[in-house]
């Protein structure tokens, strides 16, 4: 992985783009180098699929949760905690914020705008997936960024390619995405600070972009 | 496409309308179904069609009624709650006999219930949620790729047969995201001769109404509307078997549950258990032959429902109680686990072997 970690690391997206995956593999991974870290379940969009979902997995590994009392109940309610504003005042610890699907998702962080640009050591990553037919090409990407960014207010710094096609995903799926991850830093002018791959996988080839293995996967309910 | 893609359910629903020739999608947003909406309202524009959040669901329903009447591919989604308001409309289109495709991605209920999934408005579907004698076809997929597959199909039956057809599906098949491959299809057109087109002077004013002021009238339109169905109960029966071959015991479920119900047949299975499962694609019409003709050979029936147990009299009338039908449920929107099928199977069979 490149780009050196800020103190917050915001993750944005179209919805269904792996974000909240994403942003628990990359809390877990800033917990294990042993830095204190806490997530946040920034989605008033998606009532589904939470970030408390992986509550025990995360509070195990010594990662601070801060979500929605009516996260994963039956109130579909765009309530955010009190609590998210200790992510912003107290310094001492790593911020990993998974936001919420598209521009509607991304308003959420409007409340905190200001506090992340004052203090000025965050990155904001734009999560994409070739296998997702509203980011399939590099264009409907700039549309998705271009919205998410205006209605957050807060510049991206780089891309988090994580184009899977879920368990079925082969080596040869994330090769072919690396044109098109490419093509979006290129045209958005933002580095590629991640390719993402299930580390069940068996990694077949080397590339030209940081990898970052994902150890954590929910799945809706377990199949064989 | 010709690639795979991944999809939520919601969003292969949307995209499989759109192959399917449908540019009028009205709607209004209720969690799980919401993504059918937010799909269509990113991709209806970019190819001429119509996106329209209504003010309600009531509303969305008779623009349905509206477009249908001129013979155009058109569709609305919803969740329970959203899917009982639109019955008005729903009972106004089958008494004007009018093509349309109405998905309901369940949550559980009543009332308001909860944003977790559900099969509770099986009844509903199946036996006509609104007023009158009617009945919709109702299509239950059980992967992402048959949330495609399905809503195609669903709008070929609409059309061949000018009524509703509804897809109903569950918050997790809604929601769920799988590998997914929607081909460029030809789309089955049928001749409309009865759609508002505009008579260019060169015909006499259709009319699409579900009026009758002379009661023998009535009764006639009634009369012929269910000799399509007994046409349809004998035509357009869709289920799938699976394991049946040397099933003593039967599992019957659709949707989700019948994904859970594959895992439990392996467990049971690994046990010496033979049980197999029949999963109705189409839930009206019922596979009610195909569920008799396992009666001489299953001992046990057990119907594996997100419900209080609804299929389950269904199932009942198809084998004319000729054999027990167990029901083996979670409602709320808690979904059965595959041990607590496999416990139904173990106590229904009297104990593995």
């Amino acid at each position: 992985m490149s780009n050196s970690v800020k103190r917050v690391t915001l993750f944005a997206g179209h919805y269904g783009s792996g974000k909240t995956n994403c942003a628990i593999n990359y809390a877990l991974h800033l917990r294990s180098s042993g830095l204190p870290v806490a997530i946040a379940d920034l989605d008033v969009v998606n009532p589904y699929f939470r970030t408390v979902d992986s509550m025990a997995e995360l509070v195990s590994a010594g990662i601070r949760v801060v979500a929605s009392d009516y996260a994963a109940s039956n109130v579909d309610f765009p309530a955010l905690p009190g609590e998210m504003y200790s992510l912003f005042e107290d310094k001492s610890s790593y911020a990993v914020i998974d936001l919420g699907g598209d521009d509607r998702g991304a308003l959420a962080l409007g409340r905190y705008r200001d506090l992340i640009l004052e203090e000025n050591d965050f990155n904001n990553f734009l999560v994409i997936n070739k296998y997702r037919p509203l980011t399939a090409t590099p264009a409907l990407c700039m549309e998705v960024m271009e919205e998410i960014s205006s209605a957050a207010g807060i510049p991206f710094t780089g891309i988090v390619n994580n184009s899977n096609l879920g368990a079925e995903t082969t080596w040869e799926d994330i090769e072919k995405s690396i044109p098109y991850a490419k093509a979006v830093s290129s045209m958005s002018g933002l580095p590629i600070v991640m390719t993402t791959y299930m580390d069940s996988l068996t990694v077949l080839g080397a590339l030209d972009i940081p990898l970052f293995g994902l150890s954590l996967q929910k799945k809706v309910f377990e199949e064989d | 496409m010709g690639e795979k893609v991944l999809m939520k359910g919601n969003e292969a629903i949307a995209e499989a309308a759109i192959r399917a020739g449908c540019r009028h999608y009205f709607g209004y947003p209720i969690t799980p179904q919401t993504e059918v909406a937010a799909y269509m309202s990113k991709r209806m524009p970019k190819i001429g069609g119509t996106f329209l959040q209504a003010e309600s669901e009531i509303a969305a329903i008779n623009m349905v009624i509206g477009v249908a009447a001129t013979g155009k591919r058109v569709m609305t989604s919803s969740s329970s709650p959203g899917i009982s308001l639109k019955q008005e409309g729903i009972s106004y289109l089958a008494g004007c006999d009018l093509p349309a495709l109405v998905v309901n991605v369940e949550r559980g209920g009543p009332g308001l219930g909860g944003i977790q999934p559900s099969q509770s408005d099986y009844w509903q579907a199946t036996k006509a949620g609104g007023h009158g004698d009617y009945h919709n076809i109702v299509l239950a997929p059980a992967s992402v790729q048959e949330m495609a597959a399905l809503t195609i199909k669903g709008f070929e039956l609409a059309d061949k047969y000018s009524m509703v057809t509804m897809i109903l599906a569950d918050g997790t098949m809604g929601q769920m995201m799988e590998p997914v491959e929607i081909d460029d299809i030809e789309i089955k057109t049928v001749e409309k001769p009865w759609a508002l087109t505009g008579t260019g002077m060169a015909r006499s004013h259709n009319i699409v109404n579900s009026l009758y002021l002379k009661p023998d009238l009535l009764e006639q339109k009634n009369f012929e509307r269910y000799e399509k169905y007994a046409q349809i109960e004998k035509s357009e029966v869709m289920y799938e078997e699976y394991m049946m071959d040397d099933a003593d015991i039967c599992l019957v479920a659709f949707g989700i549950t019948a994904r859970v119900a594959k895992n439990a047949i392996a467990e049971a299975r690994a046990k010496g258990i033979k049980v197999g499962l029949l999963r109705p694609i189409t839930l009206w019409p019922f596979p009610s032959q195909a569920l008799a003709a396992r009666a001489s050979q299953c001992k046990a029936f057990i119907s594996v429902e997100m419900n209080m147990g609804q299929m389950i009299d269904d199932v009942k009338l198809a084998i004319s109680c000729s054999r027990p039908v167990y029901l083996c449920n979670r409602v709320g929107g808690m979904i059965p686990s595959p041990e607590e099928v496999l416990d139904k199977i173990i106590s229904v069979s009297g104990g593995a072997d």
